[in-house]
């Protein structure tokens, strides 16, 4: 039955009055008095020898209080890396420095080359005008595969080579893999780009440096999804000041999807040059700055082998992966292509025998880094495709070939690492057949063809790792940070509670679902609760959200501060009643003694824990405050089965989406309301990437998708009503509210499904076409069905592989 | 954006006497002039807004029956008010969003001429006079290539008079970006023959698609299109969204189904 209250109703988000009525308080809504406006000049060339910097005239003009070249910051640190990866030869990649600003060479456009800090934002960019610099233009370093070939331009020349590192996994079974490809009944062979993106939050980033100097504090307010790790990073990596003199606040984030997770060289600056000039320095991304400056997700070139035997049966996975890094190591660049992919590519089969190799490679774009999903789209994708490939090359299925290679036995133990505790992925594939009648498809299909349409239906299955993670785990796979969250519960005198929290909320709801799980263990009401959440200076060391983590890991330490709370307050409770502390019971907001009548208000407790003239001051202090670190000792495994429904028109190419189903498995859901959100927008985005979204460069480095006249966001009109269902449910078996996570699943699954079904579609006229590279758009998928010339650009990989229908 | 000056006269004499001066510059709807100007792409001295022009304004038909539009009207009010024409109307309809429509004039469309640009097509499809404040040019003669007309400095469109066919339907394949025509025709069937102009399609701007006319002059039929080479594709536009082979394709389909659609 649906609850109305606590861990399982669905209250309206209480977040979205202020959000919708323009109340809410943003990073640009922050002017701190006497502030000064930073513009960066910015490279509009890939890359090149700066020859020389002219500022003389520009620092003439009216209001520019100082002009920021790489000269003013040396002794300053780089902008840090979070991960180190070591190469199959047991190196350690190469990470070259990411200075503030471009010293010596620019490596990308976009890349920042001096800082005009003027009285107004537009004096400073008329000054930013009028400085004059030369560059010697160097060739653009775009194709991962020319860049890592001998004698390839290099883009640091101080690095070895463009090769960031050469990751196997797991390489003792390289030559095992190599085997069972050999002895295999059929090996199914797929290449394929997942398409460079760029993440589009609705707010662009804003940084605002401040420096009172009675104090020596610095504080920076920054859109960010993980206020502590910026703190951390900039302030013991880049600018050299203890974290008690530094303070970082992330108010509302109006959307991040990862891009704000990073540490970037814009933060840096704003909290450097306010300490330069004792004053504020605000800088505010215009829309065309966020193009090229943001980090960008995915751009993945893959080769993925599937072997069978003669029963179908998967025998082995070996994929080769060149995954782009962009120009500089963006925070958790190296870890997306890595462990957040390769150890998801036994998917939800039993595969014996997995091998993944990845190039990581470094060319003249903007760093790249995690996107809504990191990895684990990456890894859906080129394993749910070529699954597909085989069904149908085998003429068989590709739902029951999915079944029988199916994972039924859990804990399971991959060849991958990790370890899946709990899964039903028959359940989900029953439940998605029932959402889709796929009996009926057959009848709708013919009714398509009446109208001159092809239509297909796609239907796969994905896995995600998320709730990262184990600190102890991430440790050994290179992580330099602990994965922990953390929570302080604060209950005040009358019974209110504030629970200040490491997670950050940019936009997921925490202010509405995480007020539901302390509601329900005490038994208030939910508005007797307040989160606290994106300022270091008032919430404990935590490590923020990202990998569909805050409610597996900060809700979980939530429900161990709350626990402490609710022990502490039985003992009270115990001592006022005269009665045994075991004998308490807390339910509905009362404590009552077993087998009496006795009761106690919540509020009553909480005020004798202020007042504590009737209270066991010789066995616990006053107080009611709890703090709980919480570090759980797997991922979670999400899972589930997607299906979608297409038409093409034969005579453009258009595709449009008719259904789209998603039966997932969260385990147990908190506030299934904003389960479903975050599903139908983590779908959304996957539908973009797989029909509309595509960053791409020319051979040149330029960025040929700058502005939304090129890059194609997806819009309301473009989707069906989504289906989602998550009733299949297994609940974590190792955090203590048995959630999973489900931020990242719908970017996750949809993008196979989408493809898959264009595929099907194009395959009921006979066009038999091994694979067309996302962005399936309507110029590509008329090219392969009829065998017409290359169209449009693919990825920064660029066109070498990105003939529109490969017939591989 | 650069400062600038804004002057909005009400009357149309004003605002001539106003774009006389030196780096002056109309102002329709500036849902092409803004946006560049905010980039910083387009620097003006002196914004001329004509939104305050009554009598460049609305929608009547003159003796000729012709549907004639002031140069300041929007496309809201095109798409509202041109019932004597519904092609023309349904394109004024499909252009951008309502913000953009609300603001965007024809009179600022046509004379910015983007080769990606709707009116464009339905003005040289329907053989319009476009009427300035010194002059009346034909459509034929008005579009010169890529966002170039035949207008003077600071000539202002006051007005532009449409003849109306017997049939007509305007299809726009979007471009999945900027919603823009990736390639848009516009096909009209007068008394006297059938005029096909094309979109989004030529790095020149609009053109005709003389082929097609020829065909559907005597023989106004999907099939007489069908039978049909598409156009050339050399001087076609190629970019991220297509390639010059694929909208030249599209001019074939999106007229074949221009036919089957006029009313
Ligand atoms: C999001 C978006 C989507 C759009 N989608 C489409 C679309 O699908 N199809 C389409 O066709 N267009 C589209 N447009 C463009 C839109 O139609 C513009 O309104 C139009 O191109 C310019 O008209 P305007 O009145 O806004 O002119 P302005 O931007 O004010 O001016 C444009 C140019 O014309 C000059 N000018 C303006 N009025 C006159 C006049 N009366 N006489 C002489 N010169 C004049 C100006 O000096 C300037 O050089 C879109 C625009 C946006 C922002």
């Amino acid at each position: 039955m649906p609850k109305d209250t606590g861990i399982g109703a669905s209250p309206k988000r209480r977040e979205d009055v202020r959000f919708l009525t323009g109340k809410g308080r943003y990073t640009d809504d922050i002017n701190v008095a006497g502030q000064t406006h930073v513009v960066f000049l910015r490279s509009d060339v890939a890359h090149g020898t700066i020859k020389s910097i002219d500022i003389a005239a520009a620092e003439a003009m009216d209001g520019v209080v100082r002009i920021f070249t790489s000269k003013d910051f040396e002794g300053v640190g780089g902008i840090p890396c979070g991960w180190q990866i070591t190469s199959r030869d047991g190196n350690v990649m190469q990470e070259p420095k990411h200075p503030v600003l471009a010293e010596g060479k620019v490596r990308h456009v976009g890349d920042p080359i001096a800082a005009v800090v003027a009285e107004t934002e537009s004096q400073a960019r008329d000054a930013m005008e009028a400085i004059v610099v030369e560059i010697d233009e160097l060739p653009a370093v775009i194709d991962m595969k020319k860049a890592v070939a001998e004698g390839a331009t290099k883009v640091h020349d101080e690095l070895d080579s463009n090769l960031c590192y050469d990751w196997g996994f797991v390489e003792e079974n390289r030559d095992a893999v190599e085997q069972a490809m050999k002895d295999a009944a059929h090996v199914t062979t797929l290449e394929l780009v997942n398409n460079r993106l760029i993440a589009n939050p609705m707010e662009p980033r804003v940084a605002v440096g401040d420096y009172t100097s009675h104090d020596g504090q610095s504080t920076l307010y920054t859109t960010s999804q993980n206020p502590h790790v910026i703190r951390l990073l900039m302030g013991a990596f880049v600018l050299n000041i203890p974290e008690h003199k530094l303070r970082v606040v992330a108010p509302d984030v109006g959307g991040g999807f990862g891009t704000k997770i990073f540490h970037y060289a814009e933060e840096a600056f704003c909290t450097f040059a306010a300490k330069a000039l004792e004053r504020p320095v605000k800088w505010t991304s215009t829309r065309s700055e966020a193009f090229m400056s943001d980090a960008h997700g995915r751009d993945h070139v893959t080769k993925i082998e599937l072997a069978l035997d003669a029963d179908h049966n998967f025998t082995a996975v070996r994929t080769e992966t060149y995954a782009n890094m962009g120009a500089y190591l963006s925070t958790f660049a190296p870890s997306v292509p890595t462990w957040l992919h390769g150890t998801l590519m036994a998917g939800n089969y039993k595969t014996p025998l997995v091998y993944v190799n990845v190039k990581a490679v470094f060319t003249t774009t903007v760093p790249v880094d995690a996107y809504r999903g990191a990895g684990r789209p990456e890894a859906t994708f080129q394993l749910e495709r070529v699954i597909d490939k085989a069904a149908r090359e085998l003429g068989v299925d590709p739902v029951e070939l999915r079944r029988r290679n199916f994972i039924r036995e859990f804990p399971y133990q991959t060849p991958v690492a990790v370890e899946y505790d709990t899964g039903d992925y028959d359940a989900t594939m029953d439940k998605l057949l029932t959402m889709i009648d796929r009996d009926g498809f057959e009848a709708r299909r013919k009714d398509s063809e009446s109208r001159g349409k092809l239509r297909g239906l796609g239907i796969n299955c994905y896995i995600e790792a998320c709730g990262i993670a184990p600190s102890k785990l991430v440790g050994q796979l290179g992580a330099r940070a602990g994965l922990y969250e953390s929570a302080t519960v604060r209950v005040n005198a009358t019974g209110g509670l504030v629970v200040m929290t490491g997670s950050h909320s940019h936009g997921q709801g925490h202010e509405t679902s995480f007020p539901q799980v302390v509601a329900d263990m005490i038994g208030i009401p939910e508005d007797q609760i307040e989160i606290v959440h994106g300022d270091t200076a008032n919430t404990p060391m935590g490590m923020g959200t990202y990998g569909s983590r805050s409610l597996a890991v900060g809700g979980s330490a939530i429900f161990r501060a709350t626990e402490k709370i609710i022990a502490k307050a039985k003992k009270i409770a115990a001592h006022i009643m005269e009665a045994a502390e075991g004998d308490i019971e807390l339910k509905d907001g009362k404590f009552t003694v077993a087998g009496t009548d006795k009761e106690l208000a919540w509020g009553d407790v909480t005020l004798a824990a202020y007042v504590p003239h009737n209270y066991p001051l010789e066995d616990i202090e006053p107080g009611l405050e709890e703090t709980a670190f919480y570090d759980p000792n797997n991922f979670t495994y999400p899972s589930g089965a997607y299906a979608c429904e297409v038409e093409v028109d034969p005579e453009t190419g258009k595709v449009d989406v008719l259904s789209f189903a998603a039966a997932d498995d969260f385990g147990n859901v908190i506030n299934p309301m904003i389960v479903e959100g975050q599903v139908h927008g983590g779908i959304a985005q996957g539908i973009g990437q797989a029909l509309l979204e595509n960053c791409a460069y020319d051979e040149d480095g330029q960025l040929l998708s700058a502005s939304y006249m090129d890059y194609a966001m997806p819009r309301a009109h473009d989707f069906p009503m989504f289906q989602v269902d998550h009733s299949c449910a297994t609940p974590c078996t190792h955090n203590p509210l048995g959630v999973k996570g489900c931020g990242e699943a719908g970017a996750i699954g949809s993008p196979p499904s989408v493809v898959n079904a264009v595929l099907d579609a194009l395959a009921s006229a006979g066009h038999d076409v091994g694979h067309i590279n996302m962005p399936l758009t309507p110029a590509k998928v008329w090219a392969a069905m009829n065998n017409a010339g290359g169209t449009g650009s693919g990825t920064a990989h660029g066109r070498s592989v990105d003939g529109p229908a490969a017939k591989i | 954006m650069y400062n600038f000056e804004l002057v909005k006269p009400s009357t149309l004499q004003d605002a001539v006497a106003a774009l006389k001066s030196e780096d002056a510059q109309a102002l329709g709807g500036g849902q092409t002039l803004l946006p560049t100007m905010k980039a910083r792409l387009a620097m003006t001295e002196q914004l001329v807004a004509l939104s305050g022009i009554d009598e460049i304004k609305g929608i009547c038909t003159d003796d000729d029956g012709r549907i004639c539009i002031g140069g300041a009207t929007t496309h809201t009010a095109v798409a509202e008010g041109a019932t004597g024409y519904p092609a023309l109307a349904s394109l004024a309809a499909r252009i951008g969003d309502p913000a953009v429509r609300n603001r965007g004039t024809i009179g600022g469309s046509l004379a910015n001429n983007d080769p990606s640009a709707c009116y464009p097509a339905g003005a040289l499809a329907s053989n319009a006079t476009i009427v300035t404040n010194a002059r009346e040019i034909d459509a034929d003669d008005f579009f010169r290539g890529m966002f170039e007309t035949a207008l003077d400095e600071g000539e202002i469109i006051t007005e532009v008079k449409f003849p109306v066919p017997e049939k007509a339907a305007y299809e726009k394949f979007i471009q999945p970006a900027s919603r823009f025509p990736l390639v848009a025709v516009f096909v009209a069937k007068f008394s006297d023959g059938v005029r096909v102009a094309v979109t989004g399609a030529a790095s020149d701007g609009v053109f005709h698609w003389s082929e097609a006319e020829e065909a559907l002059s005597s023989d106004f039929s999907e099939d007489a299109v069908k039978s049909l080479t598409a156009p050339d594709a050399v001087g076609m536009i190629s970019d991220l969204h297509g390639d010059g082979t694929y909208r030249a394709h599209l001019v074939k389909v999106m007229t074949a189904r221009a036919v089957k659609a006029a009313v």
